[in-house]
Order: C-alpha cells, then sequence, then structure tokens
C-alpha cells in the first residue's frame, strides 16, 4: 500500500499539532506568527498534493479512503479557503478572541476533517470524518468571550449537531443492516441486485441520512439552528461555517448519492425536490425579515442550499458540475461577504444592517466590495454568482426539474431585494459616524484576492470547470 | 479591414466595460479630466457605432461582423458575437443617446466618477445585448444593463413632491429593479427552457434557429418572453415601473434608459420571441395587439393628467412603445418594420425630451406644469427642440415618427382595422397633451419668477442637436433605414410565414 498518497493529510494534521505545540512555548507578544504558519503549512500541502495526486486513480485500505480527481478537487477547494479563512481571522482574533495557538490549530484539524470527508468511500468513515469535523466547529463556534450570545450558539449547536449525528448513525446502521456492507460500491451493487422497488428498511435508513446531513447542511426544516449558531460565533467561524461545512457536506452528499444511492435515484429524487424547494423559499422569505446582517446572511445561506439541493436532486454530470461549480461561487462570494462584515466589525463592534449607513463615504472601496459580492450573492452576471447559478439552473432544468428552477429563479428576486436594502444603507442613508474604516494589509488583501477570484469565476470560468468536469468524472463516469 | 471587423463589435462591448472599470480605480478629485476622457471614450464608441452602421452590408443581409470565441463547452456556450438589420440601427441608437448622455452629464458633481462608472458598465451591458447571438451572453448582458440602475437612480436622482404626492428617489429605483428583474425571472426560465427543449446542448441562437420547437411548447414559453420582455418594454399592465423609475433617474440615465433600454426589450420580443418560436408568436399575437393598444391609449390618457413635466415624458414613453408592441404583433413586413423603425425614432425623441426637462429642472428647480410659464422667452432652444420634439411624438410629417407610426397603422388596419382606429385616437391624445404643454409652460405669458433663466448651455445644446438632426434625417430621407430594417425583420417574418 502506497502511503504517500496519506500524506497530505499526515503532513496537515502534523501542522495542526505544530500550531498547538509551538503556541505553548511563543510568548506573548509572538503569537502573530501562528497565522503565517498555518498559512504556510496549508500552501504546503495544497502545492504538494496538486504536484502529487494529479490524476491518480486509486484508494488506499481496500477503498476506504478513495484518491481520485473528486477528492482532489475538494482538497484543493478546502486548503485555499482555510488559508483564506485564516487569513480573514487575523484581525479578529488579535482584537477579539484569546487563545490564538487553539483557535488556528482547531481550524486546521478541521480542514483535514473536510478533505477526509470528500475521499471518504465509506459510511463510517465518512461519518468519524463528520464528527472530527463538527467537534471542532463545537468549539470554534463558542470561542467568542463575551456575553451570553457565544455560549447559546455553542450550545445549540452541540445539542442539534448531536442529535443529527445520531439520525445520522441510525441511518447508517440501517443500511448495515439490510445490506450487510458500509462501502459505497458496494451498497451500489447491492441495490442493483436488490432492484425496485427499495427495500422500505433501507429506505427508513436512506431518509435518515438525508435528514443527518439535512442538519448540517441547514437544509429546511432542519434549519433552526443555523440563525442563532451565525450570530453568536466569531464572524470569520460564522463564514467558515457558512462556507467549508456546507461544501464539505455537499461532498460527501455528491459522492454518496452518485457513488452509493444512484440505482434508487427515483425514491430519494422526490425527498430532495421537496427538501430543496422548501429550503430555498423559507430561507428567502425569512432573510427579508433579518435586522442583523450575521442572520441575514445565514438565512441566505440556507436559501443557497436550497439551489444546490435542486441541483444534486437532478443528478446527472450536469447537474454534478452544476453543484460543484455553484459551490465554489458561493464560496468566493460569501467569503468576500463575510470578509467585508469582519472589516466593518473589526473597527466598529457593530452588526447591525442599519450600521452599515453611509459605508459608501466612509470606505468607498470596502463599499463597492460588499456591492459586488451581495450582486454575485443575488445572481447579477459578471460576477461568479451570475454564472455559477445560471450553469446550475440550466442543469437541473435538464434533469427535468424545470420547475423548481421556475421557484428557484423567482426565489433569486427574492434575495435581491434583502441584498439591496444593504445596498440602499451603504449609499443612500447618510452616515452617523464619519470616521473611515481601519483596514489592515491583510485583510484588504484576503478582500482583494476575493474580489478578483468572484469576477474571474464569473467572466472567465472555463479552466475552472475543466477541472471541476474532471472531479466529476470520477464519481460518475 | 477584416481582422478589425472581427474585433469591432468585442470592441464595442470592452471599451465601455473596460473604461468602467478602470475609472473606478482612477482618483475621483479631478472633475474635469473625468469628464473629459469619458468624453473622449463616449466620441470613441460613437465613432465605432458608425462604423458599424455604414459597415454593414444591407444587400447581402443576415449576420455580419460576426466573431466566435469558446467559452463553456459543457453547457455550449459560445461568446458570439454578430448584428443584423434590427440590430444595426438599436447599436447606432445606443452610440448616439450614449454620446449626447455623456454630454448631459456634464453638471454632475456629486461622486461624479462613480457616476460614470456606472454609466459605463450600463452602457457595455446595452451594447452587449444587441451584439450577442448567444442566449447565456444575451441575458449575461441584459442583467449587467439592470443592474447599475438601483444606485444610478438612487443616489443621483430626483425625487418628485407634490405634497400629496410623494415619491422618493429610492422608491422609483427600488421599483424599476424589482420590476425588471421580475421580467428577466420569466425570461431565465424561458431560456433555460429553450435550451432544455432545443436538445442541441447549446445556446447559440444560430444553431437553436435551426430547431423546430413543438407547438405545445411554443404556445407555453413565448408568453414567458413576451410579458418577461415586455416588462422591460414598459408593456401595459406592467409599465408602472417606468414613469416612476424615469422621473426618479438623473437626467442622462433616464435618457439612455427609456431612450435604448426599453428597446432591450422590444428587441428581445423580436430577436428571440418571435425568431425562435414563431408558432407561439402568431397564437399570442392577438394578446400582444389588445395590450399594445391598451398601451398606446392608456399612456397617452395618463400623460395628459400629469402634472409634473417628466411624468408627462414617462407616460408618453408608455405610450409610444404601445406603438411598437402592435407594429410586432401585425406579423407583417410593414407593421414589424414599422415598428422597428418606431423603436429608433422612439429612443432618440424620448432621449431628447429627458434631456430638455432635464435642462429646465436644473435651471428652474421644479417640474411643475402648473408653475412652469412662458419659458420661450428666456430659452429660446430649449423651447425650439422641444418643439421639434413634441412634433415628432405626436407624429408631424417630415420627422421620424411619422414614417413608423404610418407604418404601424398601415400593417395594424389590414388585419385588425378597429384597434387600429384606437391607436389613431391615441396619436390624437398625444397631440393634445403635447400641444397644450408646449403652450403652457413655453408659449404662455412670461411668469416674472423665470425672468433670469440662463438658456441651455452650448454643449447641452451641441448635444441635444446631434439628436434634433437624426429625427430629421430619418423623416426626410427614411429609405436607407427602411432597406436596413427590412434586411433584418425579413428572414424572421419568413420563419413565420413558413408556418402551416
Amino acid at each position: 500500500m502506497n502511503y504517500m498518497l496519506f500524506s497530505p493529510e499526515f503532513t496537515l494534521a502534523a501542522v495542526a499539532f505544530g500550531v498547538l505545540g509551538i503556541d505553548l512555548i511563543l510568548p506573548q507578544d509572538k503569537k502573530g506568527y501562528l497565522p503565517s504558519l498555518s498559512v504556510v503549512g496549508l500552501i504546503g500541502v495544497l502545492i504538494f498534493s496538486l504536484w502529487y495526486m494529479w490524476g491518480r486513480d486509486t484508494n488506499l485500505y481496500d477503498g476506504l479512503f478513495l484518491v481520485d480527481n473528486f477528492s482532489l478537487f475538494f482538497k484543493a477547494f478546502f486548503l485555499v479557503l482555510g488559508v483564506l479563512v485564516v487569513l480573514a481571522s487575523v484581525d479578529y482574533v488579535k482584537k477579539h478572541l484569546s487563545r490564538p495557538g487553539e483557535y488556528y490549530g482547531i481550524l486546521l484539524f478541521s480542514i483535514l476533517a473536510m478533505m477526509l470527508m470528500a475521499a471518504s468511500g465509506e459510511l463510517l468513515t465518512a461519518y468519524i470524518s463528520l464528527e472530527l469535523l463538527s467537534f471542532s466547529l463545537y468549539v470554534l463556534v463558542s470561542y467568542g468571550r463575551h456575553g451570553l450570545k457565544p455560549s447559546e450558539a455553542g450550545l445549540k449547536y452541540i445539542l442539534l449537531g448531536a442529535f443529527a449525528s445520531g439520525l445520522l448513525l441510525y441511518g447508517i446502521s440501517q443500511v448495515y443492516g439490510m445490506l450487510g456492507t458500509t462501502r459505497f460500491e458496494e451498497i451500489h451493487a447491492a441495490l442493483l441486485l436488490d432492484g425496485t422497488p427499495i427495500n422500505p428498511a433501507v429506505l427508513v435508513g436512506l431518509v435518515l441520512i438525508i435528514a443527518g446531513l439535512g442538519f448540517k447542511v441547514a437544509a429546511v426544516p432542519f434549519h433552526m439552528w443555523a440563525p442563532d449558531v451565525y450570530e453568536g460565533a466569531p464572524t470569520p467561524v460564522t463564514a467558515y461555517l457558512a462556507v467549508g461545512s456546507k461544501a464539505a457536506a455537499f461532498a460527501l452528499i455528491l459522492r454518496l448519492f452518485s457513488q452509493a444511492f444512484m440505482p434508487v435515484f427515483d425514491d430519494w429524487q422526490i425527498i430532495l425536490v421537496i427538501l430543496a424547494a422548501l429550503t430555498m423559499t423559507v430561507g428567502n422569505l425569512v432573510a427579508l425579515a433579518q435586522q442583523n446582517i450575521k442572520r441575514m446572511l445565514a438565512y441566505s445561506s440556507v436559501g443557497q442550499v436550497g439551489y444546490l439541493l435542486m441541483g444534486v436532486a437532478a443528478l446527472s454530470p450536469l447537474a454534478s458540475n452544476g453543484v460543484i461549480f455553484h459551490l465554489v461561487g458561493y464560496g468566493i462570494t460569501n467569503l468576500a461577504v463575510f470578509m467585508c462584515v469582519i472589516i466593518f466589525y473589526n473597527s466598529t463592534d457593530k452588526e447591525e444592517i442599519s450600521d452599515f449607513a453611509g459605508l459608501a463615504d466612509r470606505s468607498p472601496l470596502v463599499a463597492m466590495a460588499m456591492t459586488v459580492s451581495l450582486f454575485s450573492l443575488a445572481g447579477l452576471p459578471f460576477f461568479a454568482g451570475f454564472t455559477t447559478k445560471f450553469y446550475l439552473f440550466a442543469a437541473a432544468a435538464d434533469g427535468g426539474l424545470l420547475w423548481l428552477v421556475g421557484l428557484a429563479i423567482t426565489n433569486s428576486l427574492i434575495s435581491l431585494y434583502y441584498y439591496m436594502m444593504v445596498m440602499k444603507q451603504m449609499y443612500m442613508v447618510p452616515a452617523i459616524d464619519n470616521t473611515p474604516l481601519k483596514i489592515s494589509r491583510v485583510s484588504g488583501g484576503a478582500l482583494g484576492v476575493l474580489i478578483a477570484g468572484v469576477i474571474v469565476v464569473g467572466v472567465y470560468p472555463g479552466p475552472l470547470v475543466d477541472a471541476i468536469e474532471a472531479a466529476t468524472r470520477a464519481i460518475l463516469p | 479591414m477584416d481582422t478589425f471587423d472581427s474585433y469591432v463589435l468585442m470592441a464595442l462591448v470592452a471599451i465601455p466595460f473596460g473604461w468602467g472599470v478602470l475609472l473606478a480605480f482612477l482618483p475621483k478629485d479631478r472633475l474635469q479630466h473625468i469628464r473629459l476622457t469619458s468624453a473622449a471614450v463616449a466620441v470613441v464608441i460613437t465613432a465605432l457605432t458608425a462604423y458599424v452602421f455604414l459597415a454593414y452590408d444591407t444587400a447581402e443581409a443576415g449576420y455580419q461582423l460576426t466573431r466566435e470565441i469558446q467559452w463553456l463547452d459543457s453547457l455550449g456556450v459560445t461568446f458570439s458575437l454578430g448584428v443584423d438589420g434590427i440590430s444595426v440601427p438599436m447599436v447606432l441608437l445606443t452610440g448616439v443617446v450614449m454620446f449626447t448622455g455623456v454630454l448631459m452629464s456634464w453638471n454632475v458633481e456629486y461622486r461624479a466618477k462613480e457616476f460614470f462608472v456606472l454609466f459605463f458598465l450600463l452602457v457595455a451591458g446595452v451594447f452587449g445585448v444587441f451584439v450577442s447571438l448567444d442566449l447565456f451572453f444575451f441575458f449575461f448582458f441584459y442583467e449587467l444593463a439592470v443592474m447599475p440602475m438601483y444606485l444610478l437612480i438612487g443616489v443621483w436622482g430626483s425625487s418628485s413632491d407634490f405634497g400629496s404626492f410623494l415619491r422618493p428617489k429610492e422608491y422609483g429605483a427600488m421599483k424599476l429593479m424589482l420590476y425588471l428583474v421580475a421580467g428577466s425571472v420569466l425570461v431565465w426560465v424561458a431560456l433555460v427552457a429553450v435550451f432544455v427543449e432545443g436538445g442541441i446542448g447549446t445556446f447559440s441562437l444560430l444553431e437553436l434557429e435551426h430547431v423546430t420547437f413543438s407547438e405545445n411548447f411554443q404556445r407555453i414559453f413565448f408568453p414567458l418572453f413576451m410579458v418577461g420582455f415586455g416588462i422591460l418594454a414598459g408593456l401595459w399592465p406592467f409599465h408602472s415601473w417606468s414613469p416612476d423609475g424615469h422621473v426618479a433617474a438623473p437626467t442622462s440615465v433616464s435618457m439612455l434608459h427609456a431612450g435604448v433600454l426599453m428597446k432591450l426589450g422590444a428587441y428581445g420580443i423580436i430577436r428571440i420571441g418571435i425568431d425562435l418560436l414563431p408558432q407561439g408568436a402568431e397564437d399570442w399575437m392577438p394578446v400582444l395587439i389588445i395590450l399594445g393598444t391598451i398601451n398606446v391609449v392608456y399612456g397617452a390618457v395618463s400623460a395628459m393628467g400629469q402634472r409634473d413635466l417628466k411624468y408627462v415624458i414617462g407616460y408618453s414613453s408608455v405610450s409610444h412603445m404601445g406603438y411598437v408592441f402592435m407594429g410586432f404583433a401585425t406579423l407583417n413586413s410593414l407593421g414589424v418594420s414599422g415598428a422597428v423603425l418606431q423603436m429608433f425614432s422612439h429612443g432618440i425623441m424620448t432621449a431628447l425630451l429627458f434631456a430638455l426637462v432635464g435642462v429646465v429642472y436644473d435651471r428652474a428647480h421644479v417640474r411643475d406644469i402648473g408653475v412652469l410659464e412662458g419659458l420661450t422667452k428666456r430659452m429660446g432652444l430649449t423651447a425650439a427642440f422641444f418643439a421639434v420634439a413634441g412634433l415628432t411624438s405626436l407624429g408631424l410629417p417630415g420627422f421620424s415618427g411619422f414614417v413608423a407610426e404610418l407604418m404601424v397603422f398601415i400593417g395594424v388596419f389590414k388585419d385588425y382595422p378597429v384597434l387600429g382606429m384606437l391607436g389613431i385616437i391615441g396619436a390624437a391624445i398625444t397631440a393634445v397633451y403635447i400641444l397644450r404643454l408646449l403652450a403652457k409652460v413655453f408659449f404662455g405669458p412670461l411668469d416674472p419668477r423665470w425672468e433670469h433663466l440662463p438658456d441651455a448651455t452650448r454643449l447641452q445644446g451641441f448635444s441635444m442637436g446631434i439628436l434634433v438632426i437624426f429625427l430629421l434625417v430619418v423623416g426626410l430621407y427614411p429609405k436607407p433605414w427602411m432597406d436596413l430594417i427590412n434586411s433584418g425583420v425579413a428572414p424572421i417574418l419568413a420563419r413565420v410565414a413558413s408556418l402551416t
């Protein structure tokens, strides 16, 4: 067995322990080296993975751990995401949080967990990776120092998260009990052998798995935890939750449904269609009423999950491309929005939407970046959101879900309204306090990179889509 | 010149876009430099549109100056550009209105840099729609043209306040945005449906033109195009964003929006709706012609009742766009060509009218018809231009509006004599409100309050003069324009005629 294939994960774990260990001996005024170390580690692992894993299609431990283009794509995505989240955290952690060592260390562990989720070829491995991710996030969510909100967020997240894990585990055992295996390929074969109609006990397991994963991606009606957790968590962690944990869960969902449950497509499609329709509609409608920018973004990301679930419900190579493509587009865009919110919060300690009044006068560039990313989230062109949404919607319609696409497009219209209310504050309402925001070089640079990404994905998606197609071919040949 | 020809359309999109982006990063305090360089860019763009107009070979017809670049193979999207006899006049219209719009924006001082950034992005979107031959990019630019409107109106616009009738600019901006995006929701759904139903995995218009869609499909999805694009073109009963939005917008944005953007909607109906779904078009045309006639009459009657000068123009736009719908709905060569000419003529005319209202408002700071009186004595040039635009609007022979409306009426009378009569009544009502307006605002006795109003500046006079020249040239010698438009309309009507 070629253990070299596992080296990115080992290295990242070593970097994470390294950050934790060095933190112990580093004097208080030198803690600034920790994020640099994390970034260097992440980039190193990224370069090594791309160089060593490119084009490989093999596995470890008899198919528990898959090394293919799909896992490589998500590995790269999560590592880049990790770099950006660390950069977004630097100022925030310095100003608002204590114990940076544990913060960055746990962040790195969670990235490791996400990489494993995308690469697992078996239900229990997937479950363990998911738990590693969840436990890291439980800690990060309750990291805030002040007030009751961080504790409330942490407690809610742990209780509901544990409940979801229970559901997932029950579903897995049900599937194992009926089919006698937890390997994706073997489930696929067993289901084919069973033929239709699906064994009701397997269906129960499948429904429980969908519910468990639904909790993790905050699909309606399993979304109740999201707004409170988003609001109470430190903002960089919120950004990370909104993008990272969702992307990881969708990586798992895509692999699970295409490699394991494809033979019973007709049975789960209807469940996902209903979930998607509910999720996008409830998310966008409730977002209309929000006053707090983080809560609004929480509901808006619930809405986005609805679009992604729609793509999964139409699962085909084209739809899988669409889901991954929109995950990337939405991910970059959402990080850009959160970056603006973080920069704003670092200077003002405020996060109500009305606090953004007059931002265009205070810091025109931040206001412009925020406008660009909100337009992108709403799906307007020139930005990532338009291109990726168009791709996803066309793919879903191609899979026969035109009416659901119509609902999704209508929801985009609703979302435009609440995004524009933020723009109204920034551009049309005069500021109460006119001091410009303080933008550090790290935050400004990260924001610049993100905005550039939003535009590049919007107008020149060719190379990215080529990579995504390669990833899709690994799970849906 | 071959290489130049294959790049000219791309340059039409890239130059305004590139300038918009570049400007965003230039220093904002050098106001005069921003204006002069923007005007220079506008000259270049207008020259390119003139080149497109002259280089287009009417005898050969079809799509010309084409260029294709692979963009997303898996989704069948190519960046495909080209113009035909319908889009060439629209490109020229955009060039002219954009150029005069930049000159009319000379007095924008508040955040002028951002204003020009958004203005040029808007222009890039408009050009993009007129030259795209791929449905993805058509829609891409269509949305790009809508996007900057919210900020353009909300930040630089003006509110209407008549005590009991208060319309803040934010209201107009939000209403316009939501209506237009609601329209594009319908268009988006229909485009995706066409992609799926086409079954050849492409968004290319040129390839989809060869697909015959099933009758049922056409019947279900044509109305989505008709209403979706119709919203942007001011189709009754979805027109109400147009007066509110155009009144709230700053002068040059009203010019561009009423003059050119509303034509995007009409252009979409003919370029995509009728061209791809001819059977659906034929089935739905009786509905469109009734709605169009209501547009004409309702718009004219509403215009008659307005006190705000700008609202009069806003509603007259709604009324005049009705002729475009009526012309399309005839599906005969006279009517459709007349409608396309009306798109051009109305674009120039309404841009001129909004420019003139802007000039009056800048000086008098009111737009209340009840208060403005006898401005001719102080604003001779403005009054003269207003008279020209007004007479075009009511369809006086010698101006472009007459040719276009006459063709539409003849086309309509062939099949729908009653509606044709109603259309003519609409034109008569237009005459009433335009002449009354001219008499009151410009030719009445001079109110002493307006003793000291200066006339339009030379720059404003020059830019409005350009528009007047176009109205006259097209009105007096319409033949080359008609040949051009006919060459574009003929293949589309041939597709309709080939239905059994």
